[in-house]
């Protein structure tokens, strides 16, 4: 069966660089100079999923994402992993967009694709969270768009002739399913190991189309819903959380050491019989 | 007409969840502020009928039962139809969820239906100066808290991890149940198939981080198996639950579980014991509601010494196999 497969991609701040996000006092926006974008890692599982699907027969799998021009860098990528095409969805009409405006023009641009091919894609992939905003609401809001099914969180996905098994993951333990697409799918890490990219990657991609589409090239879509004007959420006060303790140094031989932990522990009164 | 505030309640092993519990607390401590808001719940699953009164036990003077047995597990579209047809007839001013697997999915659908906003995985709501919901987000795996405000559409809704409000039991209530009809979770226009099949429990080995008083931790600078295992009988002598970061979780030693942080649990122990755990911010963000923080790590710079009050600068191997013989003596 050859599936055909949209995989939504995003740009995300490096988390190694954390350390370097802080926010500006007078203007109130969070400030990240010197922080590299990554490809958000879920994301590359979605692909890795999508891939995977499309493989065995010819279909067709499609990158996407909503964001600043740079996110052509992390597409390019998708095209280097195996995507056959990508899109960009860039314009300030779409910027300051919460979950609900990006889940939004993404499924304007994902329909617009369908139209243009003249097929519906009969999956949609998401990661299950981004590292950044980790709101992971993005593909349960894109499956209400679209209509169809969502699952959230998936970890095992299997085709038996036709008919899709998936897992997904509840705090202890898991949730089995039965499902025939079309439906969207947010993805947890655990679901495969992304491949890496290869040279002969990198080479094909190179011939692979990467369309930008702003506004206008959205007829059909509702001002209302889409960027900062169709976002419900606004955000307020920003501010950092001081957590840091007067702390004190524990020196000396590692015996020394162990004894002034446990009369720490002693005193503590949270560990019984000790 | 007085505000509503309303709660999901979830159920998970035909109970209903305790964080819906601590959603209920909370929301009788903000129902005050916004000139006595009702507290009503909705509830979704098959023969929960005893449930009921137990919300009515936490405060909820209302609560909207769909009783039936297609509803007995969790689907996506069904629960997202239902709650959505309550909360457009009713037209509550906040409602809030529990970030929890399936609340994490089913309130963002629910919003996306309602076309209004829904702030994720929140540490903290108050009601503002204006009466809206102000609800504290953590970012940048907790480097930086927003507040993220609904201000313009309603209902105001937000999710909020298991673990981050206490529940606590209301004066008993008169509470009304109301019957909610099947054609709410009718699907006029079905795409697509989905059935869910089964759940499938995996009892946690040893003590869920959760209910813990005491929490060992290993981090990254760990090193291999063989000390991860002696975290676990650490955390057993001194009657606690052992507990991991990312990088641990990675090398598959323990269930996902056990991991601190952003993407994992939040805890606020008695005592938390870190050995080789570097300070992420990620894991910082679930941990620093602690009481007492003890770390060992041999590097003298690592972040996660400001967030202690006990900082041992040492190898890892030279003072954990000794606290552990120390302990068993």
């Amino acid at each position: 069966m050859a599936y055909r497969v949209a995989v939504c991609v995003k740009p995300v701040p490096d988390p190694n660089y954390y350390g370097h996000v802080g926010i500006d006092p007078v203007k109130k926006t969070i400030t990240r100079a010197g922080v590299p974008n990554i490809f958000n890692p879920a994301d590359k599982n979605a692909l890795e999923a999508a891939l995977r699907l499309r493989e065995p027969g010819s279909g067709y799998a499609a990158a996407i994402s909503m964001s600043p021009p740079e996110g052509a860098e992390i597409l390019r990528e998708a095209l280097a992993m195996g995507a056959d095409e990508a899109y960009l969805l860039c314009d300030r009409a779409f910027a300051g967009a919460d979950t609900l405006a990006t889940s939004y023009a993404l499924c304007q641009g994902l329909r617009k694709i369908e139209s243009e091919k003249g097929l519906p894609f009969d999956f949609i992939f998401c990661g299950a969270e981004s590292a950044d905003g980790a709101t992971a609401q993005v593909s349960s809001q894109l499956g209400e768009w679209f209509g169809y099914p969502q699952l959230w969180n998936v970890f095992s996905l299997e085709e038996r002739g036709g008919v899709f098994m998936l897992k997904t993951k509840l705090e202890n333990g898991c949730m089995e399913w039965e499902a025939k697409p079309p439906m969207v799918l947010g993805v947890a890490r655990e679901l495969n190991k992304p491949r890496f990219i290869s040279a002969m990657g990198v080479v094909k991609s190179r011939k692979k189309p990467l369309v930008t589409w702003g506004r206008s090239d959205l007829p059909g879509a509702d001002d209302g819903y889409l960027g900062l004007a169709g976002s419900p959420t606004k955000a307020g006060d920003i501010f950092t959380p001081d957590i840091r303790r007067e702390g004190r140094r524990l020196s000396g031989s590692p015996d020394e050491i162990v004894a002034g932990m446990l009369s720490v522990i002693r005193a503590s009164g949270a560990a019984a019989g000790v | 007409m007085s505000p509503k505030i309303w709660v999901h309640a979830e159920i998970f092993d035909g109970t209903v969840s305790e964080v819906s519990l601590e959603l209920l607390t909370k929301a009788r401590e903000l129902a005050p502020v916004l000139g006595g808001a009702a507290i009503e719940a909705t509830l979704l699953g098959s023969a929960i009928e005893s449930e009921a009164a137990r919300l009515a036990g936490y405060g909820a003077s209302r609560v909207y039962a769909a009783d039936a047995s297609e509803l007995e597990m969790y689907s996506p579209r069904p629960y997202a139809l239902a709650l959505s047809y309550l909360a457009a007839l009713h037209k509550p001013d906040i409602y809030l969820f529990g970030a929890t697997s399936t609340g994490s999915s089913l309130g963002p659908a629910v919003a996306a239906r309602l076309k209004t906003g829904m702030a994720a995985h929140c540490v903290d709501l108050r009601i503002n100066g204006d009466k809206k919901l102000a609800a504290l987000v953590p970012s940048f795996g907790g480097r930086v808290i927003g507040e993220i405000l609904c201000p313009g559409s309603s209902p105001q809704m937000a999710s909020v991890k298991p673990g981050i409000f206490k529940a606590s039991e209301a004066a008993a209530g008169r509470v009304t149940v109301e019957r909610v009809p099947p054609e709410a979770w009718a699907d006029a226009n079905p795409k697509g198939s989905l059935k869910p099949l089964a759940i499938v429990k995996h009892p946690p080995r040893g003590m869920p981080i959760a209910e813990a008083q005491v929490i060992v931790c290993a981090g990254s600078g760990i090193g291999g198996e063989e000390n991860w295992r002696l975290i676990e009988r650490l955390a057993e002598s001194l009657g606690g639950a052992a507990a991991c970061t990312r990088p641990v979780l990675d090398e598959g030693w323990c269930e996902e579980g056990r991991m601190i942080g952003t993407s994992g649990r939040s805890v606020r122990p008695k005592l938390y014991i870190g050995f080789g755990v570097s300070g992420a911010t990620h894991h910082v963000c679930g941990m620093n509601e602690a009481g007492v923080i003890i770390n060992v790590n041999r590097d003298e710079a690592t972040p996660i010494f400001e967030v202690s009050d006990i900082s041992v600068e040492a190898d890892v191997n030279a003072i954990l196999p000794r606290l552990y013989e120390a302990l068993r003596r």
